[in-house]
């Protein structure tokens, strides 16, 4: 439990920071919150020669409405999240995500743009970022660029993010006034990753869903935008047989590793009951 | 001067002696963070060491390379089996009679043995030290399934007794046999059982666990060249019983190993038992002549030092039509990993598993345990248990279930049916025991009248036939156990650690002016003594506690004890510090009688000193009397006021309790709920409720863990997949249900105060009480019988196996 031996840098811009790590070449990894990266090298699965500290850099921090778009740092936190006004209104999943997020101690901590950059299937932002129809600024070498949470992910700890580049920020679409949203996440206890997990973001008009989108955590090697499921929705008043053509759906693109939270087929299967509760309960938030 | 302005309450209240809800003493450093632990301990030149471990569990060693490792800047030394045997160490002997590796002698035997052990100027040098020793291994077939441990081709684990005949506790029956032990008559239950109206049969797994207290295991050693002394800074719930096995080890004369076990954060079991780290540390000194640390990190706490449980019991009982129990036959097989580290008292390689007859009148009963080796951790502690009590109690708690069920008959009635009777006390029971008191029809009865038990069932039975009906997706659960516990080991007669007789003692000395200072045998891990003790002092010699100093730990000051664990401490050091101050208080009457003019016979206590019979202005109060002791004494007394008591109880003493839970469970997804728990505790003698209260949340906690989720798992290859407290559940204040608490109080009539030990009741009577809680919601689909853990995940499989989930 006690990392090897590296060198720590602090940049206190995006720019010294896209240098540092251009020198530094592959030994160089950037450090956000650190709750996935530090407990890796304690157990020495993750040997930096040198860690680029994103903690300095005052540009990294900040949540800011953009026309219909929220753009939110990288470096701000899961707490700082929990605190902000213009998150609870515009966003209040993302709200209601960062609270099943581990602890109080981690939340301090963990960064939004961490766990999204990660490409861990366990963190519960991917799946709801793909459910926002969320994007990523990532910052290079060769400049900026802009990737779609849906673009992003391409398996367990592999995303589109090139070497030498930093996620900078995330940018979600306001959602319409009056739409449903619901994370139901089923773990063993508080701090574990999720068993499996659903988001759902829906609208209703006349008793039906309008629109409707679902993402799934921790239930493939990505997190997995449910489109077959949220389509099995939209027109239907939610009744029993709707939802059960979503659980289906969304099953059918679920395969989840066996592990301590269950086999397989018990995570599938409660991955269909988290996406029937995220729909229920969407709905009965939206107006 | 004795304030005689005070009422007789008022005196008593001040003395804050048995029976008051003292604040805890010890917390007063602990919640300000200034607690002294082991890790606090830094001493000028200290080194540091740390472990290579196998990343195998069946491997043989090819080679061990540590030429890179020496080159790591601040390693100084990598110690080998190689090293350690130019000293005789590279075995050590267990406390079960068996010899244990220090270091990989040629082979590894489970997944993160200690291989080699890095000295370096500081931690972090020490473990880039473990990362460039090079070892090289040639694995091995690995045997993790204890059903196949016998097997003719099994895999040969230990080598190095392969043909030894005969172990500690008898004949081997095969390579990987350590003992059978039997005990009860065999002929006398073999024809109870076939007389039977009804007999149950099932084989009933208590899963491997791990006792994880907060601080992990560790140590500082620091040998003194020049005085060839050797003082060593642990977690050791039994200092003294560390410092003779070092002597006899080490071959150290006992007056020059200085054993110090300062603050500890939990032992549960864990810190009974000698391990590597601590002979590595003390070798690791004495080559270097400086201090040396070593402390364990969780994944090395959980996946090497001392599991618990692991025993497979298969259980049948007879009984009549009516439900009355004719007979009892239990088989464990006792899966002990790879080297037979149990902390039994040393004639007891099973621990007290013998009280599997529980609180039922068994009029025959025959146990057999096999214990067997694997490719697992050694171990086998008792966690928060009186030795493999926890085991039996479960064992019998389940079963009597599923006798209830195959009878058609409530489990409470069952219980209450069966029972011990009040007036069959002191009891014999058909394994051996003497159970010394107890009176199990009241506290069952208060249990279920408390939580409307009547009313419960009828609940239930609704609940059933919506679920039936199709209207709910819960099912409901009642869990009941009552169980007796047999703690306070123990008597000399059939109780010894390495020929180590387990008495238990203490030492009070009190000063000129009323105060006074009180040392024991014990060592408290948390369990309170510094405010417990010295409120039965309080009582016994009427000085308030707070005067009262309470020291534990340390081996030159402390009398000889045998340490805290298996709820031993109230039971023998309990008694040991009344008898203690019985003494004080037996030449205080002698001071008063010569100081008041009368006989001795002619005084009588009175709270805090003695008074002249029918002349009550004529008083002298203790606070006088230990002034009087040391100035003045009657002419030819020894001045001085302190006495010093060895305990060898005549018995062991017998806690009980009766536990209801109440839980309902989602068969859809597994998720339980527990609705209610009540948990009502026999211990005897209360001496501070508030932290019997304390034990039992604490040992209800854990119960809960074990009980519902916490286990060491193995998977086929020997790797352990359950090695940190993401995947080992310990459960926070969230998942942890309300605890309700009661009490009947039913003094052992052997103890000096009646007392009987506490800190254990709640995991040995609540891990049943959960386990059956979750069999009886599951039992009407047709089940008798499901292994814990009962995670959600395997709820869901019970339910889909039983049809309820689609």
């Amino acid at each position: 439990m006690i990392p090897g031996p590296f060198d720590y840098h602090r940049p206190d811009s995006v720019a010294d920071a896209i240098k540092l790590l251009a020198e530094l070449g592959d030994e160089a990894r950037p450090l956000a919150g650190g709750h996935s990266l530090i407990p890796m090298m304690k157990l020495r699965l993750a040997t930096p020669d040198h860690l680029v500290d994103l903690a300095g850099i005052g540009a990294l921090k900040g949540i800011v409405r953009d026309g219909d778009r929220i753009v939110i740092g990288a470096m701000i936190t899961q707490h700082e999240l929990l605190a902000s006004e213009t998150i609870a209104s515009a966003v209040p999943i993302l709200r209601e995500t960062a609270l099943l997020i581990a602890d109080p101690q981690v939340r301090y901590r963990g960064t939004i743009g961490g766990n999204v950059a990660n490409g861990d299937p366990g963190n519960d932002m991917p799946a709801l970022m793909l459910t926002l129809g969320a994007e990523y600024t990532l910052e290079g070498p060769s400049g900026s660029r802009t990737v779609a949470a849906s673009e992003f992910y391409q398996g367990a700890y592999f995303t589109a993010i090139e070497p030498g580049e930093i996620l900078t920020s995330v940018s979600i679409p306001v959602l319409p006034a009056g739409h449903g949203y619901a994370y139901e996440k089923l773990k063993r206890k508080i701090g574990d990753y999720a068993t499996a997990a659903a988001a759902v973001v829906l609208t209703m008009a006349g008793g039906k869903v309008a629109t409707c989108s679902i993402g799934l955590t921790n239930l493939a090697e990505t997190a997995l935008l449910a489109d077959d499921a949220a389509a099995a929705v939209i027109g239907t008043t939610l009744d029993d047989a709707s939802l059960k053509k979503a659980a289906e759906a969304a099953r059918a693109i679920m395969s989840p590793a066996g592990d301590g939270r269950g086999p397989p087929e018990y995570r599938k299967h409660v991955g269909g009951i988290m996406v029937e509760r995220a729909l229920k309960r969407a709905a009965a938030v939206a107006r | 001067m004795n304030d005689m302005s005070l009422t007789r309450e008022e005196r008593e209240a001040k003395l804050e002696g048995m029976g008051c809800k003292r604040k805890r003493v010890e917390d007063i450093r602990f919640t300000q963070g200034k607690g002294n632990y082991v890790d606090d301990v830094k001493l000028p030149g200290m080194l540091h060491g740390d472990f290579v471990r196998s990343p195998h569990a069946h491997a043989r060693v090819k080679s061990i390379n540590s030429e890179k490792a020496l080159k790591v800047p601040g390693v100084l030394a990598v110690i080998t089996a190689e090293t350690l045997k130019t000293v005789n160490l590279a075995w050590m002997p267990t406390l079960a009679g068996d010899v244990q590796m220090v270091l990989a002698d040629g082979k590894v035997l489970f997944q993160n043995q200690e291989v080699a052990f890095v000295v370096a100027t500081d931690r972090y040098a020490a473990d880039d030290g473990v990362a460039a020793v090079e070892v090289e291994y040639e694995p091995l077939p690995v045997l993790v399934d204890p059903f196949k441990a016998l097997d003719p081709d099994a895999p040969l684990l230990r080598e190095d007794i392969k043909d030894k005949k005969d172990g500690a506790h008898g004949p081997r029956k095969h390579h990987n046999h350590i003992f059978e032990w039997t005990v009860g008559d065999r002929e006398l239950t073999d024809a109870a059982f076939n007389k039977a109206d009804v007999t149950i049969k099932e084989m009933i797994s208590y899963h491997r666990t791990h006792p994880s207290p907060l601080e992990t295991c560790q140590c500082v050693c620091s040998f003194d060249k020049v005085k060839s002394e050797l003082t060593i800074w642990g977690t050791f719930q039994a200092p003294h019983v560390i410092r003779t096995v070092v002597s006899l080890i080490a071959k150290l004369p006992e007056q020059k190993i200085h054993v110090i076990a300062p603050d500890i954060g939990g032992g549960f079991g864990n810190k009974v038992g000698a391990y590597p780290g601590y002979i590595c540390a003390a070798v690791a000194s004495i080559v270097t002549g400086k201090p040396v640390k070593w402390v364990e990190d969780r994944i090395e706490n959980l996946t090497a030092t001392s599991f618990a449980r692991d025993y497979h019991m298969t259980t049948e009982i007879a009984a009549t039509k009516e439900g009355k129990v004719t007979g009892l036959r239990v088989h464990v097989l006792a899966d002990h990993g790879a080297f037979d580290a149990c902390a039994d008292p040393s004639k007891w390689p099973a621990g007290f598993f013998n009280i599997v007859t529980g609180s039922y009148d068994f009029p025959v009963a025959y146990l057999a345990v096999d214990g067997i080796y694997t490719n697992k951790a050694p171990g086998g502690v008792a966690y928060r248990c009186s030795f493999r009590v926890t085991e039996a109690a479960y064992c019998i708690e389940r079963a009597m279930d599923i006798l209830a069920q195959k009878l058609d008959m409530d489990p409470a009635e069952l219980r209450l049916k069966n029972f011990v009777k009040p007036e069959q006390f002191p009891y014999h029971s058909a394994l051996g025991w003497e159970y010394d008191s107890g009176d199990y029809h009241t506290a069952m009865r208060k249990a279920m009248e408390s939580v409307k038990y009547a009313e419960l069932r009828q609940e239930q039975a609704a609940k059933r036939e919506a679920f039936k009906r199709g209207e709910t997706r819960e099912i409901m659960g009642i869990g009941v156990s009552f169980f007796t516990e047999i703690v306070g080991a123990g008597p000399s007669k059939n109780c010894d650690i390495l020929g180590i007789a387990m008495f238990d003692s203490c030492e009070i000395r009190l000063h000129p002016t009323g105060a006074g200072i009180a040392r024991m045998g014990t060592k408290s891990q948390g369990q309170g003594h510094e405010t417990t003790w010295a409120q039965i002092i309080a009582t016994e010699i009427g000085i308030p506690a707070d005067n009262i100093m309470v020291e534990e730990g340390n081996t030159d000051t402390a009398p000889y004890g045998l340490g805290t664990y298996g709820s031993r401490s109230t039971p023998v050091a309990g008694a040991a510090i009344a008898m203690a101050a019985r003494k004080i208080k037996a030449k205080a009457q002698m001071i008063a009688a010569y100081k008041l003019e009368v006989h001795e016979d002619d005084l009588e206590w009175d709270i805090d000193g003695f008074r002249v019979k029918g002349l009550p202005e004529k008083f002298l109060g203790m606070k006088d009397i230990s002034w009087i002791a040391y100035n003045s004494p009657p002419p030819g007394m020894e001045p001085g006021l302190e006495a010093v008591s060895y305990y060898d109880p005549p018995n062991m003493t017998y806690p009980f309790g009766a536990y209801i839970c109440v839980m309902d469970i989602d068969v859809d997804t597994g998720v339980y709920k527990v609705r209610r728990f009540y948990a009502l505790d026999d211990c005897g003698t209360r001496i501070n409720p508030m932290i019997i209260e304390g034990q039992v949340h604490g040992g209800l906690t854990e119960a809960f863990a074990i009980a519902m989720g916490q286990e060491i798992h193995y998977d086929e290859t020997g790797n352990v997949t359950t090695g940190s407290f993401m995947d080992f559940f310990v459960p926070t204040a969230v998942e942890t249900p309300k605890w309700e608490t009661d009490y009947t109080v039913t003094p052992s009539p052997h103890h000096p105060i009646g007392a009987k030990g506490v800190g254990e009741s709640p995991n040995v009577g609540g891990v049943p009480c959960f386990s059956n809680a979750v069999n009886d919601a599951f039992s009407f689909l047709g089940s008798t019988h499901i292994q814990m853990p009962h995670d959600y995940w395997r709820n869901w499989k019970a339910a889909r196996e039983l049809g309820a989930v689609g």
